[in-house]
């Protein structure tokens, strides 16, 4: 799988988690959307960050939920916390 | 002190969904006490159980909302919204700041910490539901009603177990009365039936194993219920101004604490509640014509009410017409008081006493006028509702036609 499409199942995936949490349609989202326009408050993004550990068995830190306010920050904060947790699994001794 | 009218009335339990349906079935005499939809496994010592099984969340809310709603809440805000629409009030400007909202739960929400419980200690999974708080909160169906109609005054919940909506009720008709607030939504909801909760009822072998037949001989115990009810309650002057119809008044507000011992009841607690009602509303025990007992069901209860009931009332108890509507809508516990104090108001509107149902042998010990199965035409001009809680707190409210 290129770097590229890996990048944009990534983003499909937190979209459809966010679109699901919140019952609107995927359509209603993009990579662009804010969190504000798609009336996304703080309680929402509770529940938001706690499916997102689910699918994807991460750890967001609670500094790292401040700082998501948009669909784009939050998909990369995603990916920066797999590469994370790619990387702790192969520093693991055997 | 301004005279407190009643002018909106909500009501869901597992007799239907609104004010009218319960109260058909409340006059007709009909038993909500039914088989268990899940009996439990292994089966619960009791069977059957009061459900509001025609109440469906998503008839009356999103998805979204229900997310922060566990059902006690849900049947809180319905009820609320059913008083409020008869009112006919909107809670803008001075109103919205000098309204209240006092509810009564004994519980709050169950479902969430159950699941968390199950999550936590069987699943071992230490990632709890993240709206388990909001949801669980006592004071959720308050705020829910709060938000719903923007009412910024006065709004809490009160939990003082069986007579937490006694307790709310007596708080808004003091409000009212007073001064302090122009409306008050008042009243209490419960949603009882989540496992470990029955579990612990059936722990404190209070529940009857089939229904429950208050003042009967042979009563086995209490039949557990789920519901809400809701009054607006409303400055007389504010009301009359209004020119929309008064539904009744609440005249009178007792409330003590036996302080004798946390489950077992005794005679003195309950006389003083009657008493101090009685006395808050200027009258006489004879102006009395119809007592809504709290009527549990259980030997305790029922043995020791009647001879409170005898105590305040004296001889005039031949004649006096008492009954519990438990025996149809299960005890509700939070939500008891409320559910029973509109029973109250449509007997005197109608002139309909609603019956004990399941009502087999007048226990000796229970020398009451019994309004036994079937319901029994009356006008009376007053009456009187009881609640007693666990914890020894014991409240009366006292309403006129």
């Amino acid at each position: 799988m290129s770097e590229q499409s890996a990048s944009a199942d990534l983003g499909t995936r937190v979209m459809e988690v966010i679109a699901k949490t919140q019952r609107i349609p995927l359509e209603s989202i993009s990579l662009d959307s804010t969190f504000e326009q798609l009336k996304i408050d703080s309680l929402d993004g509770i529940n938001i960050v706690f499916a997102l550990e689910n699918e994807f068995g991460i750890n967001i830190p609670d500094e790292g939920v401040q700082t998501m306010r948009s669909i784009g920050e939050t998909v990369e904060g995603v990916r920066k916390l797999l590469a994370e947790k790619a990387a702790e699994s192969e520093d693991r001794p055997v | 002190m301004s005279r407190v009218a009643v002018t909106g009335l909500g009501l869901v339990c597992a007799l239907g969904n609104n004010v009218a349906e319960c109260w058909s079935r409340l006059a007709a005499g009909c038993c909500g006490i039914l088989p268990l939809e899940d009996p439990g496994s292994p089966p619960y010592k009791f069977s059957r159980g009061a459900q509001a099984s025609a109440f469906h969340p998503l008839d009356h809310f999103s998805e979204k909302d229900l997310l922060l709603l566990e059902r006690f809440a849900q049947l809180a805000a319905v009820a609320a919204r059913e008083a409020v629409a008869q009112s006919g009030l909107t809670f803008t400007g001075e109103l919205a700041d000098r309204s209240a909202v006092i509810t009564g739960s004994s519980i709050g929400g169950q479902f969430s910490e159950e699941d968390g419980y199950i999550r936590l200690y069987r699943e071992k999974n230490s990632r709890i539901a993240p709206l388990t708080i909001p949801r669980t909160m006592s004071n959720a169906g308050a705020s829910r009603i709060s938000l719903e109609f923007g009412i910024h005054g006065p709004v809490y919940t009160v939990s003082t177990a069986c007579s937490s909506s006694n307790h709310a009720l007596g708080q808004a008709f003091s409000m009212v009365r007073s001064g302090q607030a122009i409306a008050a939504i008042a009243g209490g909801s419960e949603a009882v039936f989540a496992e470990g909760l029955l579990r612990a009822w059936e722990a404190m072998r209070v529940v009857s194993p089939d229904v429950c037949r208050p003042f009967s001989v042979d009563r086995r115990g209490l039949s557990l219920g789920e519901g809400a009810g809701m009054l607006v309650l409303e400055n007389w002057d504010h009301a009359k101004a209004r020119g929309i119809p008064i539904l009744g008044e609440i005249v009178g507000f007792g409330m003590s604490s036996d302080a004798h011992h946390i489950t077992q009841p005794c005679v003195e607690g309950p006389v003083k509640s009657m008493q101090w009602a009685l006395r808050d509303a200027g009258l006489s025990a004879g102006r009395i014509g119809y007592i809504n007992a709290h009527g549990t069901g259980t030997l305790a209860n029922d043995l020791i009410e009647s001879q409170a009931i005898r105590q305040v009332f004296g001889a005039q108890v031949d004649s006096l017409p008492v009954s519990s509507t438990k025996s149809m809508h299960g005890h509700t516990l939070g939500a008891a008081g409320a559910i029973e104090a509109i029973a109250t108001l449509l007997t005197l509107r109608h002139g309909i006493i609603p019956p004990t149902v399941n009502f087999t042998t007048l226990d000796p010990a229970c020398s009451l006028d019994v309004v036994a199965n079937e319901a029994r035409a009356a006008a009376p001009e007053y009456a009187l509702s009881n609640t007693f809680a666990f914890g020894g707190l014991n409240v009366s409210l006292v309403f006129q036609r």
